[in-house]
């Protein structure tokens, strides 16, 4: 994609590189790495995004129309699992890959062969989870959560459903240790940890939950498998074993995984908010310590999605009040994005759009969170759809509008060219418009009592489901204008110098758009790196 | 640049050492969930097959409704449910409650009841001085009877708590859900 772009760098004495697949096949460069998770987390959030239409399409009216239960469960269970570990987690890696190495001054990622290893893992994962849809008894269907006993019934997507996380789990494990080692190891110097970019910082928060908490996931689904095929019962009460056991250890992974799906999204927000505010972040080591108290909290508070199975009052108080306690972090976030703005020079670019729909509707989601951390009114809530809005809230115009602020804030510099910033404010428009018409109403529905997982519905429920589905077919029309935008960006647009935006900072701004292959071969100096570090 | 490697070497190590501690971690919770229940009586296993040996002190001032639940594993061919669906009873008094099974799976075969409590923190005031689950039970085939739980409650029973759910879920050896 960028060979046609790289003879920009002319200051780069030793800029070759292989041609044709071998480039891409065998490559060790964190861009070109990075621009194959993107491309790879585009392609998931489509094929994800076509099966959220299929569910859509299906609960636009009440009765069955298209799909029969099981397949419908399955669909909701792969468009989970395409979009979690398919779309966000590489999307997020792949941002890692192209702006880390370039924001704290290194060359390259610190285990380049690994680079090429975790990438490479994922076709193959997806191949797998994927192909499962045309195995006799159909893709799995127990919802993402894999939940025993219902999952251990699972058909011969079974194993395939098994082996494609642990693979999942193998690629972004080594992808997080590959992020550690390189901001613990490779920052330029005079690059302090606190001066680095809160990108960097939140990255570096995730990559360590990930390593904590993705094998734990990987034991869960061993056990599954070896209760399925190997006779033990870790899961299955006829053995001694107990099924409610999997879903404390399942999120034991699960929570700490909802934060390594936001918070690199706190980290862009918190340099695209500034750049557009014309004024440092306020705040920056609150900023810090805010995330890495919410780290810390999402290990002690998994048991509040379980309410209702059972447990001793004095757990659901600690889990509630724990819960309740990451609003304080998240408040201080949100409080101090607000204050950045606070008498600033604002202009609402697309970047900045997204930062701030971002912003105000990720609350939204969090103030749902707060509503449902509350034990007696979580037994209303549990597995109807006002979880469903909640958790779409935080990972759609939270998640994905963070992930694609990063991308139109950092677009220019990877292509060197500006893409075409009307599109691109009609692509937020309609998607900041869309998603609220698809999720706002699903509150309505889960209060009202609509069950989650389920392809038909009572009457009552009918008139929202066809307005959220109206919305879904909208937002995922509009999401289309997203790989067009970048492809016409690539292909060409008006040049820009180092800087693409006049309020950025840091070290990814010091560089030539599109930057040289290989960048920072030598160090930035003192006085750059002082120049980045705004705050 | 070789000491930097070295760096990166030692600390990629580290972090694949995490990587395989919080694996094993996993691992662990399983023991750790079992030492959790034994030491709060919370849904205690262990607690609900344990056979006592009671003397009565009945408090007919309190009744204590104590509802029964019969389930069977998905694979099994099994008709099992309890005599009563529900009895009044006072706290010290041993009672006897009767569940029928009768063998459906065409087999000559060995079925082992599975027991749990609700409120989970009854457990530890549910005592049993005989009960079929205690052992794996065997039936002809086709082969139908009634089996004895024979309880007491504690009188030390929360105040709070006036509805008790006894449940079993009935497994044969073909039950296991796997290998299908």
């Amino acid at each position: 994609m960028a060979e046609h772009l790289a003879h920009d760098a002319a200051h780069d004495d030793h800029d070759h590189k292989p041609h044709g697949w071998r480039r891409w096949v065998y490559s060790t460069n964190h861009k070109d790495i990075g621009t194959m998770y993107l491309i790879f987390a585009c392609t998931m959030f489509f094929i994800g995004g076509g099966a959220a239409m299929l569910i859509r399409l299906e609960l636009f009216k009440p009765g069955l129309q298209f799909f029969d239960p099981q397949f419908f469960n399955s669909l909701t269970t792969m468009h989970a699992l395409i979009m979690i570990f398919g779309a966000i987690m590489p999307g997020w890696t792949g941002l890692a890959n192209w702006m880390i190495p370039m924001q704290v001054g290194a060359p390259d990622m610190a285990l380049p062969r690994l680079n090429n290893f975790s990438f490479w893992i994922l076709p193959f994962a997806f191949t797998l989870l994927i192909s499962s849809f045309f195995v006799p008894g159909g893709a799995p269907a127990g919802g993402w959560t894999m939940y025993p006993p219902l999952t251990l019934q699972t058909g011969a997507s079974f194993p395939m459903l098994i082996f494609s996380i642990h693979l999942m789990g193998a690629s972004s494990i080594l992808g997080a240790i590959n992020v550690v080692v390189t901001i613990m190891n490779m920052r330029a110097p005079g690059m302090t940890l606190l001066r680095m970019p809160l990108f960097v910082w939140t990255w570096l928060i995730t990559a360590y939950l990930l390593i904590a908490v993705m094998p734990v996931l990987a034991g869960a689904v061993t056990m599954m498998l070896t209760d399925h095929y190997f006779g033990t019962t870790f899961f299955t009460a006829a053995g001694g074993g107990d099924p409610v056991m999997f879903q404390h250890i399942f999120w034991f992974f699960g929570h700490p995984e909802v934060y390594i799906l936001v918070l690199p999204a706190f980290g862009i927000v918190s340099e695209i908010i500034p750049t557009f505010s014309r004024k440092p972040l306020f705040g920056y080591e609150a900023m810090v310590y805010a995330v890495a108290s919410i780290a810390f909290l999402s290990f002690i508070v998994w048991a509040h999605h379980m309410f209702t199975v059972g447990m001793p009052l004095a757990a659901q108080l600690f889990f509630m009040l724990s819960t309740m306690l990451i609003a304080v972090p998240t408040g201080v976030k949100v409080f101090n994005w607000t204050a950045t703005m606070w008498k600033g020079s604002l202009s609402f670019e697309p970047p900045m759009l997204f930062a701030l729909a971002f912003l105000f509707l990720f609350t939204i989601g969090g103030f749902s969170g707060l509503m449902l951390a509350i034990v007696p009114a979580d037994y209303q809530y549990q597995d109807t759809y006002f979880v469903v809005a909640h958790f779409h809230y935080v990972l759609v115009p939270g998640t994905i509008f963070g992930m694609m602020a990063g991308v139109y804030y950092w677009l220019p510099k990877w292509t060197g060219h500006m893409y075409d910033l009307k599109l691109a404010t009609w692509h937020f428009w309609l998607s900041a418009i869309f998603v609220n018409v698809l999720f706002f109403p699903q509150h309505f529905l889960g209060l009202a009592g609509m069950p989650r997982r389920i392809p038909d519905y009572a009457v009552q429920f009918a008139d929202w489901n066809m307005v959220s589905s109206l919305g879904g077919f909208g937002f995922g029309l509009s999401q289309l204008l997203f790989p067009y935008i970048i492809w016409k960006c690539v292909r060409g647009g008006v040049r820009i110098g180092n800087k693409a935006w006049e309020g950025a900072h840091g070290l990814e701004w010091e560089l030539p758009s599109p930057p040289p292959f290989h960048s920072w071969t030598s160090p930035p100096s003192e006085a750059v790196i002082a120049r980045g570090a705004a705050h | 640049m070789n000491e930097q490697r070295r760096a990166t070497l030692n600390m990629t190590w580290k972090l694949v050492a995490i990587a395989a501690g919080s694996f094993g971690f996993g691992f662990a919770l399983v023991p750790l969930y079992n030492v959790l229940c034994a030491v709060t009586g919370y849904g205690d296993q262990a607690k609900l097959l344990q056979k006592v040996t009671a003397i009565e002190h009945p408090d007919p001032s309190r009744t204590v409704t104590v509802q029964f639940l019969a389930d069977v594993a998905s694979a099994g061919g099994w008709e099992f449910r309890p005599e009563a669906r529900s009895i009044q009873v006072h706290p010290g008094q041993l009672y006897t409650a009767e569940f029928y099974a009768h063998n459906l799976t065409g087999r000559d075969t060995v079925a082992q009841a599975v027991p749990n409590i609700a409120p989970s923190e009854v457990a530890a005031y549910f005592h049993k001085t005989e009960c079929f689950c205690f052992a794996p039970q065997h039936f002809a085939l086709n082969e139908g009877r009634d089996m004895p739980v024979r309880f007491i409650i504690d009188p030390a029973l929360p105040r709070h708590i006036d509805i008790i759910t006894l449940a079993y879920t009935f497994y044969d050896e073909s039950s296991r859900v796997t290998r299908r």
